[in-house]
This record gives C-alpha cells, structure tokens and sequence, in this order.
C-alpha cells in the first residue's frame, strides 16, 4: 500500500457514498447528533457500512496511520500526551503516558529469542457494565476506526501483535470484526512492512466468556493467556509485564477510536474541547427513566442536566428525578444536587461516583434506592472472582443485609454494619471490582439516608418497589371516579360508583401497581401499610 | 451423565489442533467446542485437556469461571432475558416471572421438552431499548408481560 493507492480508493469510494446520498442505515438506537452533541468517536457510526473498508478510507480512514508512520514513536506520544487523552474505560489515565511506559520497559529489555512479539496492545472491549454499549456500537458501526487506533498505539508503545478482546455478548461485534480484519490485510494496512515503512503490526480477537472481572487490565491478560481472569497485584504494571511476561498496553475501544482523528486534526483540536484535566468528548448511554434512551458523545464537562433534559429529553412519564447512576455497578447515584457539577473524571469521584465507562441511568422516584444498592450488590457479589477474602465474602455479606433491608426484616444496626462493611471491603480489596463495589451502597447511603432509615424503621418503601413494605391507597379528595383504575384491576378488588371516589380492598389487593400505573389524576398514592407484611426468610 | 463424544470427533479434533499452536487455546477451543455439542460435559473437558495437554483441574476451573460456558443441555431457544440496569428498572422482572411462569421452568432450566431454555443475563447493551429480551440471536425490544406468549410461539 501507497498514500497513492490510498487516495485513489478514498476518491473512489466517496463517489460511491456520495451517490448513495444518506446514511447507511436507518435511524436506530443511534439517532443522528441533536444539538449539543458532539461526534468524534461515533462520527462514522451509521454513516458508514461497517463491513466495507473503502468507506471508512473515504472518511479519511488509515490518513492518521500514514501521517504517524512518518513520525518517531516518541514523537506520536508526545502528541498524543499534549492532546490530554485520557483513558475511556474508566479510571480515566493518560494514554500518552502508558504507551510511553511501556516503550521505556521495552527499551530496558532484550527481546524474546523465540522471536515472539516482544510487546503487545490489546484494545479492551469486554465492557460488561450494565447501561454502557459504545463501544458495542463502534466495534459494530466502525470497526475500522478501533482496528487503525490499534496500530497507532502499537507503533507508538513498541508492539508488533495486537489483540482485541471482545465479549462473547456482542456477536455482531465480532462479526464486524472478523470482516475488518482481512480487509485491512489485504491492503497492506495491517500485517509485516506497513505502507513500507518497516513497523509490523497484526491484530487477533479473542472471544470474552462472561465474566465481568475481565474488563480489569491484569484479569483480561490473564484471560487471553487461556486462564481464569483474577486480577494481580500491581506494580508489576501490564506496562512492565503484562501479556506473556511482555511490555502491554492495555486501552479502551473509546480511547483507540480517538487516536485516529487526534492525529489528522491535531492535539491542539482535540484539547480544544473538554475541561482543564478532562480532554475531548465522552460517549454517554443514557437509559432508565428518561424520554430520548440512546447513545450521545458530548464535550466533556457538560452538566448531567444538559444531558437529562436538553438531550435526553427529560424524565419519562412526567415523573420526579430522583438521582442519575453513573459508573455502572462500580459508581454510584448522584441526586438532584449534582444536576449542574460539570461531568469530567474528577468531579465525579469527588461525588462518590465514577466516570466509569459512560454509563447513566436515570431513575425517577418509583426507583427504591434500597433495591437500586441491592441491585448492584447482587451483580458484584456474583462477579467478584473469588481471589480476595474482602471482597467475596464481604459483597455476599453486604447483599444479605440490603436483601433483608429489602424484605422489611432491617434493624438499624444493619445500617451500621453496612457502613463498616463497606469501608473495610473498599480499603482491603486488591482491584477496582473490590473496592468500588461498596459505592453503590456508599452513595445512596450518603444521599439517601432517609430512605434507608424508612426501611429499617418504619418498615416503608415510599418508592413502591420493596414487596410487602407499602400499600396503594386512593386519595379521596383527588379520585374523579374515572373508574380506569378499577377495571385495570387484575382481581377486581377495587370498588367504586361512576364519578364517585374509589376504593381499594385492601385484605385481597395484591399490590401488583396497574392501578397506581393506570391512574392519570395521581389520585393513587404509596402509603406504608399498618401492619408490615414480612416474608418468612428462606431456608440456605 | 453421558455423552456421545464422536458425533463430532473429526471436527473437534481439527479444532484443538488448529489451536493448539497458539498461546492461551483453552479459551478459543472450549467456545467452539461448545459451538458444536451445545455444552461441555465432563468427558468433553477432559478429551480437550488430553488434547491440549493442560490439567482436567485447570479446564474444569476455567468453564466454571466464566458464565458463558454451561456443563448442562440447553434447549432448542436459548431465552437471555437482560438484567441490566436499564432493563431491571424498566421492570423486566416481571417479564421474567411471565416467561417462568409459562414455560414452567425457574432462571437456569431447560424446559423438559428441550426446546426453550431459560436464562438471566447481564446487560446485552440493549439498554436504549429496555427491557429487552434475547431469543437465540433475536432481540425483542420493549417487551411488556402480555407479549411474553406471543413471543415464545415464535419459536418451534
């Protein structure tokens, strides 16, 4: 391959798009940009057909990977440091910084005798939390741009074998993927002598197998190695020794879909966007209770009412927010006060949160923040993988109380066992699963208090969600006597004349909600009920 | 329990040589093998741990490991109802009660017939279009309770 033969197929292929006219596909879950987006990591996704190299090369595709070829590496992570790129995946480090690491543990090195790759970059896509798929829609909408971000790194930091480990989730990912590769080898763009300038550089995809841990760098190492994926004690960092015993680097799909374009517009372009500390655009997947659920990228240090209200359209149903869940089981929820902090990676570990890898669910306030921490705790529980004592046995513990919490059968010791289970669980867990699995609990602990108190106390879920700890309740002087209650009614428990004010039985309601879901007047409240209905606890 | 490991010996065995040269094959092979029996018994681990030359120890720990890998038949449909965030707050529990509830058969079952097993997932990134349920590889978006039957007589 040629710039020559490069351009002759960028001016081909743009013939071809510009004839086509629109976008490949239709409107999906990926709606084209709404004012206040920005797209540089989804800028493709939609426009291009994923499965055809010669569209992403009309976008300009592989241009980066040729300009850099002719700089020095040190000069493309001295770039790249000066843009301010900073890990997407969650913790949010310098991109520049860890390749140059990994090109200085390079250096101190001799290289395998077997000939082996001496150094190796694997784009992480196992992105197992909850509420997050960008990177599920560049792997499927521009796979080309990861795989090019991909030798730029590699090239960079010293690696001549790439891998990107996919999850077992996202089969049109790995489709996408499987189709790209070929393509990019039989351009030259990927395999030995690129564009001659002697930096050789292959890629393979390595399947996930469901195991959340695995999206932590030294647990997914240990997963491409053929193993169960615990993670190790580091320092070592990958940088130093990772895949193999060799100098790794370890990035997320969203970083590595950056790197292309940081090249081709330059540092100064992309710093040019974001706050002081947080460089660029983030990709935000915005689900839960709100109108516009969908995948938006946004400058970053925008606030999360902007992404709630301006984009996403506001809450569902004309209901209360109550607090936005970011950083998926490992962040934590932020309430209304946090609406106008500017989101960067800093302010949202000052507010007990996590950028994470861009997750936010929005919940309303039918979302009990009990089962929310619950809810959490049962994911983690199940996910840690079993190396650190603090971690497993302290997350079962931590969901056996929120589940008894749940069940109406708390105490208020409870609440002081959960908070010095969750410190102790944070400071003595060896990776981030460990110690970030108590901030769901610490969050809405600290934000929440009263809700937590309600539950021990008074036996009361307000939001209606903990069976057996509410009851619904007409308001006389609101019920209108519509009668749409009682006939959605499952048991016809609910009595009423037309026009006059309804009432429910409560000894044969069995609270299933379609009357609380079904009144428009909000006539139906959530009351605690006079005598708490606890379960028997099961048996094991 | 027992297995008929020649109904596909010739390709497995293509299989673990193929990857054998690589480094890490375990992973690589136990998804294919899978691929092909639909679930990895214990004679099917301990033929790929002869074959790879690693312990029947390390091959049982790393299907035990990972959730995608099951020791168990499945059904004809693999049902993968999303627990995810967005899916659980979108109520999707009670679409899993309905499924249960229908098919006769708790999270993790089969159903005797074998045509429908069901299971919990986490988050197939379908949270735009929550609450979501998994068909084999079709997806079924927004589903409400009342559409769980329909949804199940699409599939023999």
């Amino acid at each position: 391959m040629t710039i020559e033969e490069l351009e002759r197929i960028r001016t081909e292929a743009r013939q071809i798009l510009a004839e086509r006219g629109e976008r490949f596909l239709p409107d999906g879950e990926l709606k084209p940009p709404r004012p206040g987006e920005v797209r540089v990591v989804l800028r493709n996704c939609g426009q291009i057909d994923p499965k055809r190299i010669e569209e992403y090369i009309a976008k300009e595709g592989y241009f980066a990977l040729h300009k850099i070829l002719n700089m020095t590496p040190e000069q493309v992570i001295d770039e790249t440091k000066r843009s301010g790129l900073r890990g997407r995946g969650g913790a949010g480090f310098p991109a520049g910084q860890k390749w140059f690491f990994a090109r200085q543990a390079l250096a101190s090195r001799p290289a395998p005798a077997d000939g082996a790759p001496p150094a190796y970059l694997i784009c992480n896509g196992d992105e197992g939390d909850p509420g997050a798929f960008m990177d599920r829609a560049v792997l499927e909408g521009d796979p080309h741009s990861v795989l090019e971000g991909m030798a730029i790194a590699a090239y960079a930091m010293g690696a001549t074998q790439g891998y990107v480990y996919v999850r077992a989730e996202y089969p049109v990912a790995v489709e996408h993927l499987q189709t790209a590769l070929p393509q990019a080898r039989r351009l030259g763009l990927l395999g030995k002598n690129i564009f001659g300038k002697g930096f050789d550089f292959d890629v393979d995809i390595r399947i996930g197998a469901g195991a959340f841990v695995c999206g932590e760098e030294t647990a997914l190492i240990d997963s491409i190695e053929g193993r169960r994926g615990e993670p190790r004690p580091r320092p070592p960092f990958p940088a130093v020794s990772g895949l193999w015993g060799r100098p790794t680097s370890v990035n997320n799909v969203e970083t590595l879909a950056n790197v292309p374009q940081i090249f081709l517009k330059g540092a100064d372009w992309f710093a040019g966007m974001g706050t002081e500390k947080s460089k660029g655009t983030k990709t935000f997947a915005i689900a839960g209770k709100v109108k516009n659920a969908g995948l938006i990228e946004v400058p970053m240090g925008i606030t999360m009412r902007e992404i709630i209200y301006d984009i996403g359209g506001g809450i569902l149903n004309k209901k209360e927010f109550k607090a936005a869940q970011t950083g998926g089981p490992l962040g934590g929820c932020l309430p209304a006060k946090y609406l106008d902090t500017p989101i960067d990676f800093e302010s949202l570990v000052a507010a007990g949160s996590l950028m994470g890898s861009g997750g936010l669910i929005v919940l309303d306030e039918n979302d009990c923040m009990v089962d929310v921490a619950r809810f959490f705790m049962d994911f983690t529980q199940d996910e840690s993988c079993g190396k650190c004592p603090p971690c497993w046995l302290g997350t079962k513990r931590l969901l056996e109380i929120l589940t008894r919490i749940t069940r109406a059968e708390g105490t208020e010791k409870d609440l002081e066992t959960l908070e010095y289970l969750t410190q102790n669980i944070s400071t003595a867990s060896l990776c981030a699963l460990g110690q970030g699995s108590v901030n769901p609990v610490v969050t809405t602990m600290r934000h929440f208090r009263d809700e937590y108190e309600a539950h021990v106390r008074d036996k009361f879920c307000s939001s209606g969600v903990c069976k057996g700890m509410f009851h619904y309740e007409i308001l006389a002087d609101t019920c209108n006597g519509c009668g749409a209650c009682r006939l959605k009614c499952p048991d016809k428990v609910i009595k009423g004349a037309k026009k006059a004010v309804h009432e429910i039985d409560q000894a044969n309601c069995i609270v299933c909600g379609d009357c609380y879901k079904a009144c428009k007047f909000a006539a139906i409240a959530i009351r605690p009920r006079p005598t708490p209905k606890s379960k028997l606890p099961e048996c094991g | 329990m027992s297995m008929d490991l020649d109904a596909h010996r010739p390709a497995l065995d293509d299989i673990i040589n193929r990857e054998k040269a690589k480094g890490g094959a375990l992973i690589p092979v136990l998804h294919q093998a899978q691929e092909l029996y639909g679930y990895l018994p214990k004679e099917l681990q301990d033929y790929i741990a002869e074959g790879l030359g690693v312990p029947q120890s390390t091959v049982f720990g790393v299907v035990t490991f990972y959730s995608f890998f099951t020791t168990k038949p499945r059904g004809r449909h693999r049902i993968g109802l999303c627990l995810g965030t967005a899916c659980y707050v979108r109520g999707n529990t009670k679409n899993l009660e309905r499924l249960s509830h229908e098919l006769g058969v708790n999270a993790g079952e089969s159903t005797p017939d074998m045509r429908y097993s069901l299971e919990v997932c986490r988050c197939i990134g379908l949270c735009s279009q929550a609450p979501a349920i998994m068909v084999g590889k079709s997806v079924h978006s927004k589903v409400q309770p009342d559409q769980v039957a329909d949804i199940l007589s699409q599939y023999e």
